[in-house]
């Protein structure tokens, strides 16, 4: 497992022109929505604003970690080798998850400057939020990325196939990411931190038990 | 393939009529036994096709849940079928659901749209299961589709309770438009409950119907495709 | 060592279809250990399929299929298989020398290092171990693949028109590298349109075609002919035209 995630990180960043491309797509979208709502109307709306940002940025580079093993056909390389199909998954998800949040902590970097958002009198309640709706986010997206890979409508049905799924973490991660903002502590967020960490244990287990199911043909 | 045969039987010569005859019952029930609500009036009625058309609807989607489960489990192309037949007949009902709640909600509440909790959890259901009828029609021909199909079914169902959870809290942190008189569950009058319990038993009667209708039509549609192949391999 | 161990693969009526295409059908096979077989057949025969079914890539949808003696296909099975295709498996991005050591840890090698490194002399790659696969030459991505495929040591090794795209010295240099695995006493089954290097490693030869083991036989050595193998040749291509001639009628 520790190899499949030392390689797709190695792998990151010999890549990492699409890292960049990450960040700055995540700076456009930010751009967007502040010009759609003005300045002050974004700030209002900054939570909601970096997670809807996070998700659709979010969805492409999933999408791309699958697109690099498919070259080649590296994937079944992967495949034949000895390791447990659910450690495949675990580890694609954890070598997700850093690349996601590493993009999330610009992300944040950004809509404090741009939007000037304080920094929370809490910012580690923040960081426990964001970490949280990530890795809720990154095992349903590769579950579901390394399903639409094989399709021929893969873009488009990325995004329709995880959307709906994600309506609890969207409405669990803006509300608590909300509160926390708004200086409040871990346990005012309590009601929403407890259905994002149920999401994020029951996909998680759920993206283990059934990726194996999604790599056989 | 056995519990089929001994299935066979009363499925074709039984259900439909048995359907037909409590769906007819049910109607008289409904127009003619049950009485008027005190506070709404004659709209209240709808709420018998309301409620039995969202159990429908949850049905179908545990159906399809646990046969994914199945097929997953032990790859037999029946247990595909009805999960198909399971979420086809499970979206009819959603979007009966979604039709008769607005029409009820209008002289009620005053509006068509409102986000009520149960609302926004059937739409958001609708359009899961809608992402599986579309993934299954733009990959038809994909040999590997009736397992991501029973993937994102099993994914589906285990998202209802946070779905439920979290729409709920959500409700519950804005302040709601309209308040809403608690119309449903107000079952005054003991002839409203057994107009209930006879619509249940009707729909229960059609959705069965219509599973085993599904299931039929695409195991006969698989079996015509064999024989199809069959003959050009012969032809060959 | 019970008498079905015997036998690297052991296939019962085995069949395979993508959704309503029929792709094998009742293939029944059996390759002892140590063995090398070499699949014949025209194109969408079922050769490449036949292949990634032993390979654990693909389940069958009838029938039966035992590795080494077990039919629970498992991480430990996998660990005794090595495939070479026409894609080489590897990541483009990564240099030589990083695919083979991530490959070597992904197996559970010891110095997984050392072991790359030394694989990449044996295939002849040390030169280029430090540039990245994109900018490598097929033949060289094709070395590389052999090598990733014989690094873990495998006791079946399964090959997929392992010569296409190969100019005759690398694809001699495979020649040599297969020659030496079988010598090790591994398992060789091959899957090639290459009549003559088929040939030239194989014990057994047999014909797919349409999904179905149309003809099989050993494959004499030291015979008629420059390389021994006139007879088998003559064999093959007639069982060959006999066993596709329906289709050209």
């Amino acid at each position: 497992m520790w190899t499949i995630l030392r390689k797709d990180l190695l792998l990151e960043f010999r890549t990492r022109e699409a890292l960049s491309a990450l960040v700055v797509l995540m700076l456009l979208v930010l751009l967007t929505f502040t010009f759609a709502f003005d300045p002050a109307g974004a700030r209002e709306a900054a939570p909601a604003v970096l997670w809807v940002t996070f998700i659709f940025a979010g969805l492409l580079s999933v999408q791309r970690t699958f697109l690099l093993e498919r070259e080649n056909g590296s994937w079944y390389g992967l495949l034949l080798t000895p390791i447990d199909r659910g450690a495949i998954f675990v580890a694609k998800m954890l070598g997700n998850l850093i690349v996601l949040a590493l993009a999330q902590c610009v992300l944040l970097l950004l809509l404090m400057l741009f939007l000037q958002v304080p920094l929370p009198a809490a910012p580690g309640s923040l960081l426990i939020v964001n970490v949280l709706g990530l890795v809720g986010f990154s095992a349903l997206a590769t579950l579901f990325a390394a399903l639409s890979v094989r399709l021929r409508a893969r873009e488009m049905l990325l995004p329709l196939l995880v959307l709906p799924l994600l309506v609890p973490l969207v409405i669990c991660a803006v509300e608590a990411t909300r509160i926390v903002l708004a200086g409040g502590d871990l346990a005012s967020t309590g009601p929403w931190l407890r259905v994002l960490v149920t999401f994020d244990v029951i996909f998680t287990v759920a993206g283990w038990m059934l990726f194996e199911q999604l790599v056989q043909e | 393939m056995t519990v089929r045969t001994r299935l066979a039987p009363i499925a074709e010569h039984v259900l439909p009529y048995a359907a037909t005859l409590t769906m007819l019952g049910a109607l008289w029930c409904v127009f003619i036994y049950a009485p008027d609500e005190r506070m709404q009036g004659p709209v209240q009625r709808i709420f018998y096709f309301h409620v039995n058309c969202a159990w429908s609807a949850f049905l179908g989607f545990f159906v399809a849940a646990g046969a994914s489960g199945l097929f997953l489990w032990r790859g037999r192309p029946a247990y595909d079928h009805l999960a198909q037949a399971g979420v086809q007949v499970g979206m009819l009902f959603c979007t009966m659901v979604l039709v008769t709640g607005p029409i009820w909600a209008r002289p009620i509440w005053g509006t068509w749209w409102t986000w009520d909790p149960r609302l926004t959890m059937t739409v958001i259901l609708w359009t899961i299961f809608a992402v599986y009828l579309l993934l299954r029609a733009t990959a038809h021909d994909d040999p590997e589709i009736a397992r991501y199909g029973a993937v994102l079914a099993l994914v589906g169902v285990l998202d209802i309770p946070l779905i439920m959870v979290s729409v709920r809290l959500w409700r519950g942190m804005h302040p709601s438009v309209i308040s809403a008189p608690e119309g449903k569950g107000g079952l005054e009058d003991p002839r409203m409950i057994t107009t209930l319990l006879v619509t249940l038993a009707a729909f229960l009667l059609l959705v069965a119907w219509l599973l085993w209708r599904r299931y039929e039509t695409l195991r006969l549609h698989d079996e015509i495709h064999n024989i199809e192949d069959r003959f050009t391999e012969v032809a060959a | 060592m019970t008498a079905a161990c015997d036998f690297a693969v052991e296939a019962d009526g085995l069949s395979k279809s993508f959704g309503r295409t029929p792709v094998l059908r009742d293939v029944t096979l059996r390759v002892v250990r140590g063995e090398a077989l070499t699949i014949f057949g025209p194109n969408g025969a079922g050769k490449s399929t036949l292949l990634r079914l032993c390979a654990t890539l693909t389940r069958p949808t009838g029938g039966c299929l035992r590795l080494f003696g077990s039919d629970a296909i498992g991480p430990e099975v996998r660990r005794r298989i090595g495939v070479v295709s026409h894609q080489s498996f590897c990541y483009p991005d990564l240099t030589a020398r990083e695919n083979l050591t991530f490959f070597a840890r992904a197996y559970g090698a010891a110095a997984p290092e050392a072991e790359a490194v030394s694989w990449l002399a044996r295939v002849g790659l040390a030169d280029v171990a430090h540039r990245p696969l994109r900018v490598l030459s097929r033949g060289m991505e094709q070395r590389l693949a052999l090598a990733r495929a014989l690094l873990p040591t495998p006791d079946l090794v399964l090959l997929d028109e392992p010569w296409s795209g190969l100019d005759a010295t690398a694809a001699d240099v495979l020649t040599v590298l297969l020659a030496t695995a079988k010598c090790e006493g591994r398992t060789v089954i091959t899957v090639t349109h290459d009549l003559d290097r088929g040939l030239a490693i194989a014990d057994r030869a047999c014909i797919l075609h349409r999904g179905q083991i149309a003809w099989e036989g050993a494959v004499q050595h030291g015979g008629d002919g420059p390389d021994g193998l006139g007879g088998a040749r003559a064999a093959l291509n007639d069982a060959y035209r006999r066993v596709t001639a329906p289709v050209a009628a």
